[in-house]
């Protein structure tokens, strides 16, 4: 399944939620949840504990919008629109947190 | 039938602040006419959507939360709350307006995953 | 905004006839928008109506056809239970029509 979050890990619980409930499967971080993708905050241990457990992925064009295009913490994959795609059309369903 | 698809309807927002929890409702009302595998799962805030004894008389809007006890009549009859959440909102069955099956997390997680279509509010 | 007039009294309604006021309803609003649907009221008619405001009341929602057909099924027997009892009574629709009359919203999906 994937999870698709767009909103800041520091200021909304919606990626804390996903990481609470979903078990396994992708997250794509759009918008402002791109914010959780990049090293030095104070999500990145979560983040890195997420990875245990899911495949992250972050679309670049949002990260760079915000200027942390080179700040992606390793082991996030960065996506295109076309990324973007594939993995809503890979996945067997999806769910965006609001 | 064959073509009946499993729903569900994630509800996430306190009911009045914003325009979220009703709409959800109506959305699932509409469903519930296409015979289909409807779910309603409350997380985090959506929690207080199910809330007994809401007055919305004085911030002058429309009390919904009396609809959601219309759902059995709908045939909608699968909704789950999420204990987590139910508890840090200091929260029991007993406040809520309709009877629900309570799950943790993991097991929220893993009905989620069984989806044929998920939908957030 | 349109508007009906009872008894020398003006009430608002929106463009298709429904009440907007829910509370401005009473029995004889209900015979004039009866009539401008070619209803006429009988007992069965108002045991309809008057089920159909108590749901109201107590779910703050006009049931879908289908659940009202249910419900009262339930409660008044299967031989009121049935679209054809209902529609026999609302023509244009037990959700849309008998709503009207009773001085409720459309019910929601009806279209």
């Amino acid at each position: 399944m994937l999870h698709i979050i767009n909103k800041s890990p520091l200021t909304n619980s919606a990626l804390d939620s996903c990481l609470r409930v979903a078990q396994s499967g992708d997250i794509l971080l759009i918008e402002d949840a791109v914010y959780a993708a990049a090293s030095g905050n104070a999500f990145e241990g979560k983040m890195r504990e997420a990875m245990g457990r899911f495949k992250i992925y972050v679309l670049l064009p949002d990260l760079e919008a915000r200027g942390l295009a080179d700040s992606i913490i390793t082991g996030v994959s960065p996506v295109d629109y076309g990324g973007f795609v594939d993995l809503t059309a890979t996945n067997k369903n999806c769910q965006s947190w609001l | 039938m064959s073509d009946v698809k499993k729903f569900m309807f994630v509800n996430r927002k306190a009911p009045h602040g914003t325009i979220y929890a009703l709409e959800s409702l109506e959305v699932v009302l509409i469903t519930a006419a296409f015979d289909q595998d409807v779910s309603l799962v409350f997380l985090d805030d959506g929690v207080y959507q199910l809330k007994k004894g809401q007055q919305t008389k004085g911030i002058a809007t429309k009390n919904f939360s009396p609809a959601y006890r219309a759902l059995e009549g709908y045939d909608i009859e699968k909704l789950f709350v999420e204990k987590e959440s139910m508890e840090a909102r200091g929260l029991n069955e007993q406040d809520l307006l309709v009877d629900v099956t309570v799950l943790g997390s993991a097991e929220m997680g893993e009905l989620m995953d069984r989806q044929d279509v998920v939908l957030s509010f | 905004m349109s508007s009906i007039e009872v008894s020398s009294k003006s009430y608002e309604t929106d463009e298709e006839g429904y009440l907007v006021n829910l509370s401005d309803w009473n029995k004889e609003i209900a015979d004039y928008i009866a009539k401008t649907e070619n209803v006429d009221m009988t007992d069965q008619h108002w045991e309809v109506i008057n089920f159909l405001r108590e749901y109201f009341e107590e779910y703050q929602i006009a049931p879908a056809v289908r659940v009202l057909t249910k419900a009262i099924g339930k409660k008044l027997g299967a031989e009121k239970g049935n679209s054809e009892y209902l529609y026999g009574l609302f023509p244009y629709g037990p959700g849309k029509q008998a709503c009207k009359i009773a001085g409720l919203p459309k019910p929601t999906g009806c279209v």
